[in-house]
């Protein structure tokens, strides 16, 4: 069972705050970015929603290096030391899983939604 | 430690067991006879008669690591390999439970191999997940992957004991724990075939082959399986790493083992969010980086593993 710091959650709620400010910003216009950030061995957050076109941009805030490996192989970063980043643009709708390949217990997935006006899940 | 009756001496035994847990001692490996047996004090291998075979087990020396759990973890390896160079009882070789290094990278690699030479003994290693982080695992394979299957397994043997190197690294799955894969499987089936029950057999992995805490990834998914081929030998002892602090456990005829990193501890499972380098007070780190003494004698059951600190 994993313990959530009063930390984490603001920077989840950060997070999510982003994300939402992203999405209004982003009504009839491209699609903002999205970050996730790793800290204490864990995908913060854990799962995204995204609109098509959105590059989602991770960054690894541990002392220990990670990767970002798609369980489906669309897509893998080298391995990130503290402080690297990766990015992946999603342009096709569908959910991504994905983990870290070096410690898979750490797991994610990205959602990104129907085009704009379409109703229907991929 | 002294105790004046019975009674004291149980509880002193498993006080003794539970400081070495956090003080940080190396492991010091005696087979005497097949099974392994861990004597807990160091006082007692150094006193022993000249063993049939003692080596040496360090492991995550995670060279290229510099956070502030410890800046300078080459230091400390080389501290390490001093110790080495000082005991009474000189090894047979090493064994490197793996994460040599911190990011695999070409450098670190050589700044490893330079230190760990300086103990001028032979040294048998199996990767961690830190060594593997090129795609095809080519920088580990190109130095230490000569004779080696797969990703780097193989077996030898040395005074009758049968040694297995396993790698539990590559092809990990999501969500999941480490992974022996089938065709390493089949090979330890092949290898194991035909030697006689009798034979102590010592194996030797990155990630534990038993479940350690599965929620940090300390664990190997298809583990039960090699277990069940080594079932039928009267000694075998399972030494890893990956974990950064000491665990024992013991399981019929099998002694699982595992020991302190030469870089930083790691929280004790689920005392922190997270697995991940601890920091701990400066004068308090070399008391919980260590390296590993074990020792062989025939007729005795058991290997003596003797963890020992840098320090303290």
């Amino acid at each position: 069972m994993r313990t959530i710091k009063p930390g984490m959650c603001v920077v989840t709620a950060l997070a999510v705050a982003a994300l939402a400010a992203g999405a209004l910003a982003s009504q009839g216009a491209p699609a903002a970015d999205a970050g996730v950030q790793i800290d204490q061995y864990a995908f913060l957050p854990q799962r995204i929603t995204v609109k098509p076109g959105t590059t989602v941009t991770w960054t690894n805030d541990d002392d220990a290096p990670h990767t970002i490996a798609s369980s489906a192989k669309v897509f893998k970063s080298r391995p990130l030391d503290t402080g690297d980043k990766f990015s992946f643009t999603f342009t096709t709708p569908g959910t991504y899983a994905y983990f870290c390949s070096v410690h898979p217990q750490m797991t994610g997935t990205v959602t990104v939604e129907p085009a704009s006006g379409a109703g229907a899940g991929p | 430690m002294t105790s004046d009756h019975d009674e004291a001496r149980g509880v002193s035994r498993r006080k003794i067991l539970e400081c070495m847990t956090w003080a940080g001692t190396g492991v010091l490996w005696t087979v005497a006879g097949g099974v392994p047996r861990s004597t807990g004090i160091i006082a007692e291998a150094t006193a022993a008669e000249p063993a049939g075979l003692t080596f040496l087990q360090i492991s995550d020396s995670h060279v290229g690591f510099d956070k502030p759990a410890n800046p300078n973890a080459l230091g400390t390896l080389e501290e390490a390999v001093n110790k080495i160079k000082a005991l009474p009882v000189k090894p047979a070789f090493i064994i490197h439970t793996g994460d040599i290094t911190h990011l695999s990278k070409p450098s670190e690699f050589d700044d490893a191999d330079r230190i760990i030479s300086q103990a001028r003994f032979d040294v048998h290693y199996v990767p961690g997940e830190h060594d593997v982080l090129d795609e095809d695992v080519k920088l580990y394979r190109d130095r230490y992957g000569r004779g080696t299957k797969g990703a780097g397994w193989y077996s030898f043997d040395a005074n009758g004991v049968h040694f297995i190197g396993l790698v539990n690294v590559v092809d990990l799955k999501a969500g999941g724990l480490g992974n022996l894969g089938n065709e390493q499987l089949e090979w330890l089936e092949g290898d194991l075939k035909g030697r006689a029950a009798s034979t102590p057999i010592v194996v030797f992995a990155h990630i534990p082959l038993w479940s350690v805490y599965p929620a940090w990834g300390w664990g190997t998914e298809d583990a039960a399986r090699a277990l069940g081929y080594l079932k039928r030998f009267g000694s075998v002892t399972v030494l890893n790493g990956h974990i950064h602090q000491i665990m024992q456990k013991v399981e019929g005829n099998v002694t699982f083992h595992t020991a302190l990193s030469t870089a930083f501890p790691q929280p004790a499972p689920g005392t922190a969010p997270s697995p991940g380098p601890l920091k701990v007070a400066d004068d308090k780190l070399r008391s919980v980086l260590g390296i590993t003494d074990v020792t062989f004698k025939r007729g005795q059951q058991r290997l003596a593993i003797i963890d020992k600190p840098l320090q303290g």
